[in-house]
């Protein structure tokens, strides 16, 4: 019986109970049998060594916003018997918390971890990759990147023995979409933000996004866990999307090119930077709407090329469960 | 145009004024120039390459000069460039100087803009211009989009530049 805690309620949190209870019966073949044992949020929790109701879970937290005082997320990883640690919380690029000692919890006691909180990945990769190392466990984190767009997996395993020359992606949906929306109407940057925040694409404060802060986060993630580099956030070249002009979708177009917001680390020449660039309009990566895709240069496979849907509640539970899977595969 | 002429000089003082004032006379702007000392002549002379940016229609005329001033000129030719790319720049490209912008290419003598697409939308709003430069080899055009980068960001400019470089 494999033990899950899952660690975070929000959005993601909620969309991995829904695809365990939907898809229950699917992944019990893959892994055998698993139960969640424990789910928190920020308020509180529920826990029980012989299962949580997850439909009850999700109730709750529907009705009343947040799951009953009581249980907190550190006491579980201290005290309660688990395999693997789901941990969903809030994204913080600048310390990583509260991730980053929920993650270094779970390692500390030999639990696996698999998140989609980019912080504490930014933050700290090596020092979490090194702590697994020690204690026994794995650190899964295929949700952090490009959501739903197989990535991490991908590099690590299939791609396993190719040197990784370079990577250069859309890793950020926000960016895509509205790019791509005024490359179509030539509209103004300031018209089509207004739209995608109607839309809810893009926050009430874009800055995020539209800066190129998520895109960079991502950037770092890939180079220091799938190219063997040891590079920090702040390294990152970053350029946002905020002044471009529909003029320069107009006179772009006329050479052939559109433009997109690209992640790109390119390890013979060096470069770590996110900015927007000139695309031709037939390329991979010139895709539209909140699509992420990333070309991946090696040296035996040559140019592999992945899209996906980079975010959406579903989409990252698709992520993790693809993780929960790699970790504990026994069937195909 | 970007050019390199080599001339055959005497070794005394003065001898490389006469080949290149009729460089300024004709406009030409020179972008460097390169004593081959390890190649004199059977009679001392000392080949010197002088690599210049002119106008193409006044080289003929230009070469006659620097012979009429008794240089020899050895060779000239039209610096080939065989590295292209298109980067956008947006910003007030105009008002700020786009003629510096475009001089601190050319005078590299590596690197030129070959050609400018210029969209003004309204007075007093970022123009967009779609730059070719061209350069003598790839590690030059690489060189190039970096002092282009620089100049843009003293002057506020957001630079595009291609994903890849053809």
């Amino acid at each position: 019986m494999i033990k899950i805690a899952i660690f975070g309620f929000g959005s993601v949190g909620q969309g991995v109970a829904e695809v365990l209870l939907s898809k229950g019966d699917v992944i019990r073949r893959i892994i055998g049998d698993f139960e969640v044992v424990a789910v928190t949020d920020s308020k509180g929790g529920l826990a029980d060594e012989n299962g949580v109701d997850l439909a009850e879970a999700l109730e709750i937290k529907r009705k009343r916003k947040r799951l009953p005082e009581g249980v907190t997320t550190m006491d579980v990883i201290e005290n309660m018997d688990f395999d693997v640690g789901i941990e969903v919380t809030v994204t913080n690029i600048e310390h990583g918390e509260p991730g980053l000692t929920h993650i270094k919890g779970c390692l500390k006691r030999g639990a696996n971890v698999i998140t989609s909180n980019k912080g504490p990945l930014v933050v700290a990769y090596k020092e979490l990759a090194r702590l697994a190392e020690k204690n026994g466990a794995r650190l899964m984190f295929e949700a952090t990147v490009g959501g739903a767009m197989p990535i991490v997996k991908l590099v690590k395993n299939d791609l396993a023995v190719n040197e990784i020359y370079a990577i250069k992606g859309i890793l950020n949906g926000t960016c895509n979409y509205i790019l791509s929306r005024m490359e179509r109407e030539r509209l103004t940057y300031d018209q089509i933000l207004a739209e995608a925040k109607e839309l809810g694409i893009a926050e009430a404060d874009p800055t995020y996004d539209v800066e190129g802060i998520d895109a960079a986060a991502k950037l770092v993630i890939i180079a220091n866990a799938l190219m063997d580099m040891d590079v920090k956030f702040e390294d990152v070249e970053r350029v946002g999307i905020t002044k471009i002009t529909p003029e320069a979708f107009e006179v772009a177009m006329e050479k052939g090119y559109t433009i997109r917001l690209i992640a790109e680390v390119d390890k013979i020449e060096g470069i770590l930077r996110v900015s927007p660039r000139l695309i031709p309009i037939q390329h991979p990566l010139a895709i539209s709407g909140t699509l992420n895709a990333a070309l991946i240069r090696t040296d035996l496979a040559g140019d592999v090329v992945v899209v996906g849907k980079g975010a959406g509640s579903k989409e990252t539970a698709s992520a993790i469960v693809s993780d929960l899977i790699e970790l504990y595969r026994c069937r195909d | 145009m970007l050019m390199t002429i080599v001339v055959e000089l005497k070794d005394q003082p003065g001898q490389l004024l006469k080949a290149l004032e009729p460089i300024s006379r004709f406009g030409g702007n020179i972008v460097s120039v390169f004593h081959q000392r390890d190649k004199i002549t059977p009679l001392k002379r000392i080949p010197v390459e002088i690599t210049i940016q002119i106008d193409e229609k006044r080289v003929e005329d230009l070469i006659e000069a620097i012979r009429r001033n008794g240089v020899i000129v050895r060779s000239y030719n039209k610096v080939k460039l065989t590295a292209t790319t298109s980067l956008l720049l947006i910003g007030h490209i105009i008002h700020t100087d786009l003629g510096d912008t475009i001089n601190r290419i050319d005078s590299t003598g590596f690197a030129e803009v070959v050609d400018m697409h210029i969209s003004m939308p309204q007075l007093n709003h970022p123009s967009t211009a779609m730059v070719t430069i061209s350069a003598t080899n790839d590690e030059n055009l690489k060189r190039a989009i970096k002092i282009l980068k620089q100049i843009c960001r003293e002057k506020d400019i957001t630079v595009i530049e291609p994903l890849e470089l053809q």
